[in-house]
């Protein structure tokens, strides 16, 4: 597998008209504008996407949908979504969400929360421990690794940060090609954002692996291989403080797992959920 | 005119082949490099110069703070201030400034710039900035509250100086039960405050509404000139014209009496390439939300390499062409700079004379042509064609203290 060239890129999934048909809207929650990306039938799960924002299609996302109606909201102050100034926590997020939740009268709900977006899902879970059928994390930010360190965005550029959290830098320029200005300017927004929520402690809450425990529903930990953002003691540490939690690894994988695995990603999942 | 003496205070001895190697010197540049033997040196060095300045007749000294870079070793102006409030006798020890959202505790800060006014018997101005990116990341303080956490401990700082406590203080930022420091300053209303910067239209419109003179940090003439501009207006928008004495100007000229060691020292100039702050990441210099939302598109652009750098990296000799650089005999440097003083007109100056590796004799001496030749020279210049600073004119020390504003028209109708 040579680098691909844009006469291949047609091949990468997320190019490509997706096959599954998404409903776009723009909702208001919390007295902000919000953007939300809904398709497929069956239970329902809330996909929270990485700090560095997400491409509107990913093949994970359809893959997901084929078996669940898959909701993916840009995070408030995130790609299409009005930016809470007041925001000064993640939980601030996690409590957004849960309204979201209630205003959409979708229920019982999972939660897949991808890096970043999974501490919001792991903050919803502990605020609401009985809520949720089941809790996906895939390499969750949230909780201070007992070994190694989140990696710091805030002193690296911002192509270098997405191109660290993956495993193939083959699969990056899949996703992004050569980085649109527009792309970069969303990259500094989101980075924005993780500093306005996340920037002391950096990106964990030393309060949540204490309130975990309570969380009533099956959790599954996903990690890649070569995960350079966050490091996998972090995920050993979920398991611990959930309980009813096990994890699993994805081959050739780096921090985003749904972008360079998407298919085996979707496969866990699903397979995690529909059991 | 207000004519003031400045330098970096670079910590020179350091091997500059390690910053090359490394490709950054700056945050992450490591202090091993940094040789506290050699600091010692020069901290006492850049002190007797400062005393030196005093006694040749400088009307003020100009004092700055940075960290993690070799460019600049004061990592705090109110120690240097301290000393100076102590050892010289007459010119004005002009903070630019202390870079508030660095505080944790703005009080604290009140109270050391208070103590520095009293032990100095009123010779402070205290100027504030919001210090660069890189101080952000490395003091750990949150880039995307900057701004906010700036007005609001410069809120905090002037009502500590101007009201008597207790009080408290419950600010987004900033919350104090107890604001009562016995430490307050002894100018009155309070010491003057003046406000350098760069390139950001925000703190230009922030400085005019408060009536503080506004230091452009070495900004090319067109630049100052759009800078006056739009303080112009902006102060006009709230009730007032402004003059010479809200403009200052900060210039690098470097004196010897022979030109070509003038311009071989003046070269040193270049030592602080790159970066504002040396050679660095861009990222690092305007981490997210540090930056004007504005220009976030071209910064991003200039981050990756795509654009030019939006400050501009001009050569030495067309920094020299520019008069953003000054050097040569103090008659040349005289001539350069009352054109550049008709040009720019501002009432207040600083002379960033020496930086980089320059012999210490030749720093002296570049401080004594420079104070006791230049200075008179340029200040002469400047009563004739009408330049005088906020001492001269006794100009309100901010617009809270103005009694001569006109209402704006659209308000009066």
């Amino acid at each position: 597998m040579s680098s691909l060239g844009p006469d291949k890129r047609a091949k990468g999934e997320t190019r490509m008209a997706s096959p599954v048909a998404w409903a776009e809207s723009s909702i208001v929650v919390a007295g902000l504008r919000m953007h939300l990306m809904q398709a497929g039938s069956g239970p329902a799960v809330l996909v929270l996407h990485h700090d560095v924002g997400t491409p509107d299609r990913l093949a994970f996302y359809d893959r997901l949908a084929e078996r669940f109606t898959v909701l993916v909201p840009h995070h408030p102050g995130w790609g299409k979504s009005e930016r809470p100034a007041w925001a000064r926590h993640v939980r601030d997020l996690a409590a957004i969400y849960q309204w979201l939740l209630a205003d959409r009268k979708i229920g019982p709900v999972s939660l897949a929360g991808l890096g970043f977006g999974g501490w919001i899902a792991a903050e919803m879970a502990s605020l609401a421990p009985r809520e949720f059928a089941k809790l996906v994390l895939v390499a969750p930010m949230g909780i201070k690794p007992p070994e190694g360190e989140i990696m710091d965005q805030a002193i690296v550029s911002y192509i270098a940060y997405p191109q660290a959290g993956f495993h193939d830098q083959a699969r990056f320029r899949d996703i992004y090609g050569d980085v649109t200005t527009d792309q970069l300017e969303a990259w500094d927004i989101a980075r924005e954002m993780c500093f306005r929520l996340a920037w002391k402690p950096y990106m964990y809450n030393p309060a949540l692996p204490h309130l975990l425990g309570g969380v009533r529903a099956p959790a599954l930990i996903v990690w890649g291989d070569d995960d350079r953002i966050v490091p996998r003691s972090a995920g050993e540490a979920y398991v611990r403080a959930l309980g009813n939690a096990r994890m699993e690894t994805v081959r050739a994988c780096g921090h985003f797992a749904e972008m360079e695995q998407p298919e085996e990603l979707a496969r866990i999942i699903s397979q995690f959920l529909a059991a | 005119m207000h004519l003031m003496y400045f330098t970096e205070q670079p910590m020179a001895a350091y091997d500059a082949n390690e910053g090359r190697r490394y490709g950054a010197t700056a945050l992450t540049f490591s202090n091993k490099n940094f040789d506290p033997v050699e600091g010692s040196r020069l901290y006492n060095e850049y002190l007797e110069e400062y005393i030196l300045a005093d006694e040749c007749g400088a009307d003020g000294i100009m004092l700055n703070e940075h960290h993690n870079a070799p460019f600049c070793m004061q990592a705090k102006c109110n120690v240097f201030a301290s000393i100076l409030a102590a050892v010289t006798k007459k010119v004005k020890i002009v903070l630019l400034g202390n870079p508030l959202p660095l505080a944790e505790n703005p009080i604290r800060l009140a109270e050391e710039l208070a103590m520095i006014d009293m032990i100095s018997k009123g010779r402070l101005v205290s100027g504030f900035v919001r210090g660069g990116g890189q101080e952000q990341l490395a003091t750990g303080v949150n880039p995307a509250f900057n701004r906010e956490r700036f007005e609001e401990a410069h809120d905090l700082i002037v009502k500590t100086w101007t009201t008597p406590g207790p009080f408290r203080w419950e600010g987004t930022h900033y919350q104090h039960r107890v604001v009562n420091p016995w430490a307050v300053p002894l100018q009155k209303p309070y010491p003057r405050v003046w406000i350098p910067g760069v390139l950001s239209k925000e703190t230009i419109i922030w400085a005019a509404r408060q009536r503080y003179p506004y230091i452009a940090l070495n900004t090319a003439i067109d630049a100052t000139k759009n800078i006056w501009k739009l303080y112009c207006d902006s102060a006009r928008e709230v009730g007032y014209e402004a003059g010479p004495e809200n403009f200052g100007y900060l210039i690098r000229v470097h004196v010897q009496d022979d030109e070509e060691r003038a311009i071989r020292n003046a070269r040193q100039y270049m030592w602080m390439q790159g970066e504002f702050t040396g050679l660095a990441h861009p990222v690092w210099a305007n981490p997210a939300g540090y930056f004007s939302p504005s220009g976030r598109r071209a910064f991003v652009e200039f981050a990756v390499g795509r654009a030019k750098n939006p400050r501009g990296s001009p050569t030495f000799e067309e920094q020299i062409a520019s008069t953003m650089i000054i050097a040569g005999t103090p008659k040349q440097v005289i001539e350069r700079l009352k054109m550049l003083i008709e040009e720019t007109r501002p009432g207040i100056m600083g002379f960033w004379g020496n930086d980089g590796v320059v012999p210490a004799e030749d720093r002296r001496n570049c401080i004594r042509l420079l104070c006791q030749e230049v200075m008179p020279a340029v200040r002469e210049h400047g009563k004739k064609i009408g330049l005088r600073s906020p001492f001269d004119v006794g100009a309100p020390v901010s617009i809270a203290y103005s009694n001569d504003l006109r209402m704006p028209a659209a308000a009066a109708e």
